[in-house]
């Protein structure tokens, strides 16, 4: 006989609990569907039943999301579990996925994208099915060379989705064999070698996408090959001028070509404890806004400690010609220009705009 | 009996966020202010000193602001520039509010 798997859907919203219980119930392995609108009852019913799937909110009260995940992680090692959250913060995302959630997904983009989501949420009930309950679940410091080696070498067909802070990446392996890959504005090899050069992120196994344009011909251990040579001679740099000035060519085009894509006028990142020199592209004359977003980054910062208000995100500025946005990242401080009109979500795209500059 | 008291005091001291507006002028001080009475003035009139610290400074390095906004984790403070003075606008960001958004950052 099939087996029905039952999934259970924890959220305090009581429509928003209808409206999945309606699209859920339309899988094709047609689950039984559970609610629980808050911790406590979704705890007992985990207790009672044979749940195979929980799928949480994250922003709840009295428990919340990031609890309930870890309290059922520690009691229901077995159950997969989604928190699917209308908190777009990536710092959610990686938290979740730090306490070992098999996949996290924003209600926006569920909404949008549902049969992508459905077919995550089969394949999560498939999972034991196939496997008879058995395998390892977690990767835990891999480099990104390995999971990708990995992927290819047990011929698997996915979508490698990787998200270092707000930067997002996608690789397209199809029958152990990379045939795309996006990263930073990028595509095909460019993308692929850009991301190669990220130290640390998350990454999630979405469905496999057979129908992807092939844009990568090479073999995947040559591109690897290539990389890992390119990364080595970035880490230790030839002494030769031409090698040093064709390489810090590279960086500023690149670097260029990031600031039109977005449409930023100027960054300037400035070192916060004073040791160094500014460094700015798209503006000349910067000693004096680089003086202001260090100023501005010391004033912000004691004034957070001073009330209380938590970490500093960013200070944004404007006046009728111009927007700007100061953002502290590591040891130093970004000052972002943008033109006054510019509307959308500055605050995002400076912090994508800085992740990358930063790599 | 009440030898904890004596060494923890009666209450918690957790810093409540403020909430409101405030007007400085010129020269820092708070004269006019929705925020409720029992948070410290001196913390207020530091927001007035740092926020004009922070427009005074722009001004000086030829890049004069009309509005400018700190965003904390927990709370986001919004001034705009008003002859010298500011109006300054002081919204918590607690988890379980929907955040204010606007067209600006």
């Amino acid at each position: 006989m099939e087996t029905r798997h039952k999934i259970l859907i924890l959220d305090d919203d009581a429509d928003w609990l209808a409206l999945c219980r309606e699209l859920l119930a339309t899988l094709p392995s047609r689950p039984e569907i559970l609610t629980a609108n808050n911790a406590k009852r979704a705890l007992a019913l985990l207790e009672t039943e044979k749940i195979r799937l929980l799928i949480s909110d994250l922003k709840m009260p009295r428990i919340d999301g990031l609890q309930m995940i870890s309290i059922v992680r520690r009691r229901f090692p077995e159950l997969r579990t989604v928190v699917l959250s209308g908190l777009e913060d990536e710092e959610y995302r990686s938290r979740a996925y730090a306490l070992g959630v098999d996949l996290f997904w924003l209600k926006t983009e569920m909404q949008s994208n549902l049969k992508l989501f459905n077919e995550c949420l089969e394949s999560l009930l498939g999972q034991s099915d196939r496997e008879g309950d058995a395998g390892f679940r977690g990767i835990q410091s891999k480099s990104l060379m390995d999971i990708i080696q990995m992927e290819c070498l047990s011929r698997s067909s996915t979508v490698l989705r990787i998200t270092r802070g707000p930067l997002v990446a996608r690789l397209w392996i199809q029958d152990g064999e990379l045939i795309d890959a996006e990263a930073e504005g990028a595509c095909g090899e460019a993308a692929f070698y850009r991301l190669l050069a990220w130290k640390a992120g998350t990454f999630e196994n979405l469905p496999a996408e057979p129908d992807r344009e092939r844009t990568i011909q090479k073999p995947v251990n040559a591109l690897l090959l290539e990389s890992a040579q390119s990364l080595d001679e970035m880490a230790h740099p030839s002494l030769e001028p031409e090698s040093v000035e064709s390489s810090l060519h590279r960086k500023t085009m690149w670097k260029l070509s990031q600031l039109t894509r977005e449409g930023a006028e100027f960054v300037i990142a400035v070192p916060l404890a004073g040791q160094g020199e500014p460094d700015a592209l798209g503006t000349q004359n910067f000693s004096a806004p680089a003086r202001w977003a260090q100023r501005a980054a010391e004033t912000a910062r004691r004034l957070g400690d001073r009330l209380e208000a938590g970490p500093l995100l960013h200070v944004a500025g404007q006046n009728l010609e111009r927007q700007v946005l100061m953002l502290v990242r590591g040891d130093r401080a970004f000052l972002v220009g943008w033109p006054a009109e510019s509307a959308e979500n500055l605050p995002e795209k400076s912090r994508k705009l800085v992740a990358s500059w930063d790599s | 009996m009440g030898f904890l008291k004596k060494m923890f005091g009666g209450h918690a001291a957790v810093q409540q966020l403020p909430t409101g507006t405030i007007t400085v002028d010129r020269q820092g001080r708070v004269v006019a202010s929705t925020v409720s009475s029992a948070y410290p003035g001196n913390l207020l009139q530091g927001i007035g000193r740092d926020v004009l610290e922070l427009f005074r400074e722009a001004r000086a390095a030829q890049m004069p602001l009309a509005e400018v906004s700190l965003h904390f984790g927990s709370l986001r403070i919004t001034a705009r520039e008003l002859r010298g003075g500011a109006i300054i606008f002081l919204f918590p960001q607690t988890a379980l509010l929907p955040t204010p958004t606007s067209a600006r950052p």
